[in-house]
């Protein structure tokens, strides 16, 4: 090869030549780390024993993980790792920032309560379905699409969750659990192709795909290229995934179907993934065409809370009620995407990280508390008070939460986004906080007085309910405990409390969340540290 | 050349979209496999489809100036490939386990998840 000893190959234009250093691999260690963890469960699939050992420590792990990472991040600021060497743009960055690593912390916590909790929940059969190796290969998914760098790559995290919970939903095989599955399969099969064509767009405007390289190249492409188009496609795709009004319909069909360990997860992640993608993309890299779209979120922000919690006042089953009290809370999120201000947005995010915890913790209450009762319909349990009276406090806690009551975590997001909205004289969006707020009270409350509260009629046993059938109704198997148990398992109860305390402790000392959630949201809106950690020595405008 | 795929690209999805109206699942499923293709013809469009320029840097430059054909779709659409048939394989096996189960493919009648008889939440104790 006589040309290749006439022009020597420079290497370091197209490689990073320094090898990158040990403590960088934490990048990209909770992906590697959960896709470990979930071949290693596969490998082991019949030994259904070993699972609960071997995902709880795999778990936790991850949270240790994500916990230095988040340390890493909030002492240098954003981090990147690249791919196979290859310098960005042409390699796959792994970057993290201060809001990736919060929300990879928290769902690394939410993914250990769900596992604990599946300890109870999830029997032998759900165990050799792969319940474990699901969770593993969801939290894959999940990780990864809160620390890449990539929008395609984003895509790709995308999609091995949505595999992931296809298989978590379908895990029992139960009638409902079909019905549920085909409705949510579908619809988010749509949601990810949207967001597929949005991508492949977006690369043939850019010739990138790199979320740095894109913010720098925005500007200069604003006048020519249809970068409305593309991020209209987005917030569709996205909000589809977020279960916003009118794209939700998925969600109060499929989640109250699987295992409530399953459900909790979903409840708790997989929405929020969405909120995520639709913060990164419309606020991180299109700001200027959110600004255009902001009166549409803000409008389809009011109608999902307000409408999502009257679907929970409808709701006679507790956890489809639960599951419209999601929605709702999606809304609250995206009032903060559309005020867009440095307070709506570290509401939002700090909105995210609550709602992950006591979304999640709901269900497992919701879900306690309907086995105890002998059903999740809200006609046929009471006298839960009478028996479990820990477990009625904890649940009226969580509610006080969900509803934003003080002293618990649900309060504070609040707070900001009702001033971020005042503050831009967007009345209405504060006053429709405020209703779903209201009406959000009168949903779990109402919830809590029939379900709880209300005695169970008289002659009856404490624990016991002659109004509630032999088997848990709509469940095969019954779960977490039979009807009628004196108490409900430990594990089940040691987990809601731990969720249930740290609302409590993000609602009386707020101060260290909310200092994180304002420096993200302010990372976001500058994003010129994400930038410089992508390219260094890059001057952005 | 270009001009072509993306009326094909539309008419696909002209067609996907009006299968996925339907309430029966098989047609949504075959709904499923068009929009799969019509993304990925979308995409493959989108990266040039000049064939004849090989992608040959000449020795006195450093970058391309040809127009060649970009790979980078074609290694997207690869993966979408992958993601699309491995989505519509579950959800094949799942229309068919709903067939079985439920006893019809007709999305209007599958209301075991959302019972249409459910009772109203008490209004009072």
């Amino acid at each position: 090869m006589a040309t290749a000893a006439q022009t020597p190959v420079d290497f370091s234009a197209a490689f990073n030549m320094a090898p990158t250093p040990l403590a960088d691999w934490l990048i990209v260690m909770p992906v590697a780390w959960c896709l470990l963890a979930g071949a290693v469960l596969l490998m082991l699939r019949k030994r259904t024993a070993l699972h609960p050992g071997i995902a709880i420590f795999a778990l936790i792990g991850l949270c240790l993980f994500d916990a230095a990472l988040l340390v890493r991040v909030l002492a240098e600021g954003p981090l990147t790792m690249v791919m196979g060497r290859w310098l960005p743009p042409f390699g796959i960055a792994f970057t993290v920032d201060l809001m990736g690593a919060l929300f990879a912390l928290t769902a690394a916590l939410v993914a250990l309560a769900a596992g604990v909790f599946g300890r109870a929940d999830v029997d032998t059969t759900g165990r050799r379905y792969g319940f474990y190796p699901f969770l593993m290969l969801l939290m894959a998914g999940v990780s990864g699409a809160f620390l890449t760098g990539d929008v395609f790559n984003l895509y790709v995290w995308f999609e091995v969750l949505l595999i992931a919970s296809f298989g978590l939903l379908v895990l029992g095989s139960e009638r409902a659990q079909i019905d549920g599955a085909t409705k949510y399969a579908f619809l988010n099969l749509v949601g990810t192709t949207l967001f597929l064509i949005a991508t492949g767009y977006l690369y043939g405007l850019f010739g990138s795909l790199n979320m740095a390289d894109i913010i720098v190249k925005a500007p200069q492409l604003r006048d020519t290229a249809p970068l409305m188009t593309l991020t209209t496609l987005y917030l569709l795709a996205f909000a589809m995934k977020a279960a916003a009004f009118p794209v939700n319909f998925w969600l109060p069909a499929s989640y109250h179907t699987p295992k409530l360990a399953v459900s909790a997860l979903f409840g708790g992640l997989l929405t929020k993934v969405g909120i995520y993608a639709l913060i990164r993309v419309l606020v991180m890299l299109f700001p200027v065409e959110r600004d255009h779209l902001a009166w549409v979120i803000a409008v389809i922000a009011a109608l999902t809370m307000v409408l999502g919690v009257v679907g929970a006042l409808a709701q006679n089953d507790t956890r489809r009620a639960v599951g419209y009290l999601v929605i709702s809370g999606i809304g609250v999120m995206m009032a903060g995407i559309a005020l867009g201000s440095p307070g709506g947005l570290s509401g939002t995010i700090f909105y995210a990280l609550h709602s992950m915890v006591v979304m999640t913790a709901l269900y497992f209450a919701a879900g306690i508390g309907g086995t105890l009762a002998g059903s999740f319909l809200l006609s046929r349990s009471g006298g839960l008070y009478a028996g479990h009276a820990v477990l009625a406090f904890t649940t009226l806690a969580l509610f006080f939460s969900v509803a934003g009551l003080p002293p618990f975590s649900g309060l504070w997001p609040k707070v900001l986004l009702v001033k971020a909205a005042l503050d831009v004289g967007a009345w209405w969006l504060a006053a429709s906080i405020l209703v779903t707020g209201f009406l959000t009270t009168i949903a779990t409350g109402r919830i809590w007085l029939l379900a709880y509260w209300r005695p169970a009629p008289v002659g009856a046993e404490p624990g016991t309910n002659p109004r509630a059938p032999t088997a848990v109704e709509g469940r095969h198997e019954p779960p977490v405990a039979a009807p009628g148990d004196a108490a409900p398992p430990f594990a089940a109860m040691a987990v809601l409390l731990a969720l249930t305390s740290l609302s409590v402790v993000f609602g009386l000392w707020p101060e260290p969340l909310l200092a994180a959630a304002q420096e993200a949201a302010a990372a976001l809106l500058d994003p010129s540290a994400y930038v410089l950690s992508v390219f260094p020595g890059e001057v952005p405008q | 050349m270009e001009a072509l795929f993306s009326l094909l690209v539309g008419a696909l999805f002209a067609v996907s979209i009006y299968l996925f109206l339907s309430k029966h699942i098989i047609r949504m499923l075959l709904g499923a496999a068009i929009l799969g293709n019509a993304v990925n013809l979308l995409i493959f469009t989108a990266g040039r489809l000049t064939r004849e320029v090989p992608p040959i840097i000449a020795t006195d430059e450093t970058t391309l100036t040809t127009a060649a054909a970009n790979p980078l779709p074609q290694a997207l659409i690869l993966t979408a490939i992958v993601i699309s048939f491995s989505f519509f394989a579950f959800l094949l096996v799942l229309g068919y386990r709903a067939f079985q189960e439920l006893d019809t493919d007709d999305t209007d009648e599958m209301r075991v998840a959302e019972p249409a008889d459910e009772d109203a939440p008490p209004l009072g104790y």
